[in-house]
């Protein structure tokens, strides 16, 4: 049992791991956003089931956990992809930006 | 009626994570109480005698289908962090969906971030914005089924 939750707690590692890597390598904000969101919300997971093996007793509250990771990490995301797309450069190689729309085209200046 | 299920709700989430001692009911009620008034002033929610069942529809159709899209999509992000090219056509693309009541979409939007190649960037109405990388359909429709076909119908019937 014990070896089982650190081969979980070694897989989280990894992947929280890839998520840096994708945050250092990938060419643009969004891409960035996206590899560092799903890189660490599994990693957390994974990482948290490890933990929940490990101590029995723990287990209901590291679901709880889960749950309010799996809320909060996407929801988090989405709001940085918004301040990005408000505030920074975007991507030249844009086929289709229907964000256009919703913030009129206009930069910088509006919250 | 939603103020008893709510209580209820809440008060099993107490027991189990506090244990079964006299002290803790007690408290925990006292939570829970406080806890249902000021969630069904302030928060907009429907809950029912069916919530049991969509509970377990929730927990055995939904999440196992999530967590393999979230094992693919964290393969995926593997692959582009080991051998990172520039994505050939990234976009914005804009998503109708039929579901209603801000739960049910916050959870569709959440599905969409963390599946392969999107991210969910607004909710306006009855729209959601989406990154993705590589944009595959020619048509709203086209993309609508791509991105969130499955999510969407699955939620659709946990939500209605």
């Amino acid at each position: 049992m014990e070896i089982v939750s650190y081969v979980f707690m070694i897989i989280g590692g990894l992947f929280y791991l890839l998520g840096g890597l994708g945050v250092l390598r990938m060419p643009d904000t969004f891409d960035r956003i996206q590899s560092g969101t799903k890189a660490t919300t599994l990693g957390a997971f994974t990482l948290l089931i490890g933990i929940g093996i490990a101590n029995p007793d723990w287990l209901l509250k590291v679901f709880l956990i889960i749950v309010f990771i799996a809320l909060a990490n996407p929801i988090g995301s989405s709001a940085l992809a918004k301040a990005a797309y408000k505030s920074c450069e975007l991507p030249k190689n844009l086929v289709q930006d229907d964000l256009k729309e919703l913030f009129g085209g206009e930069d910088n200046d509006s919250n | 009626m939603k103020y008893l299920a709510t209580f209820l709700v809440l008060f099993t989430i107490y027991i189990l994570l506090a244990g079964f001692y006299v002290q803790e009911l007690m408290l925990g009620g006292i939570v829970s109480l406080v806890l249902t008034f000021i969630l069904a002033k302030l928060v907009n929610y429907t809950i029912d005698y069916r919530f049991p069942v969509k509970l377990l529809v929730f927990i055995f159709a939904y999440l196992p289908i999530f967590t393999w899209q979230l094992v693919l999509s964290n393969i995926d992000v593997a692959k582009r962090v080991l051998s990172p090219k520039i994505p050939l056509n990234p976009g914005f693309v804009k998503i109708k969906t039929d579901l209603k009541g801000d739960f049910a979409k916050l959870t569709l939007a959440n599905s969409i971030t963390l599946t392969p190649g999107t991210l969910s960037v607004d909710i306006n109405d009855d729209y959601i914005y989406v990154h993705t990388v590589d944009v595959k359909g020619k048509t709203p429709e086209e993309n609508r089924e791509i991105i969130s076909g499955k999510f969407e119908k699955l939620l659709g019937v946990i939500f209605k």
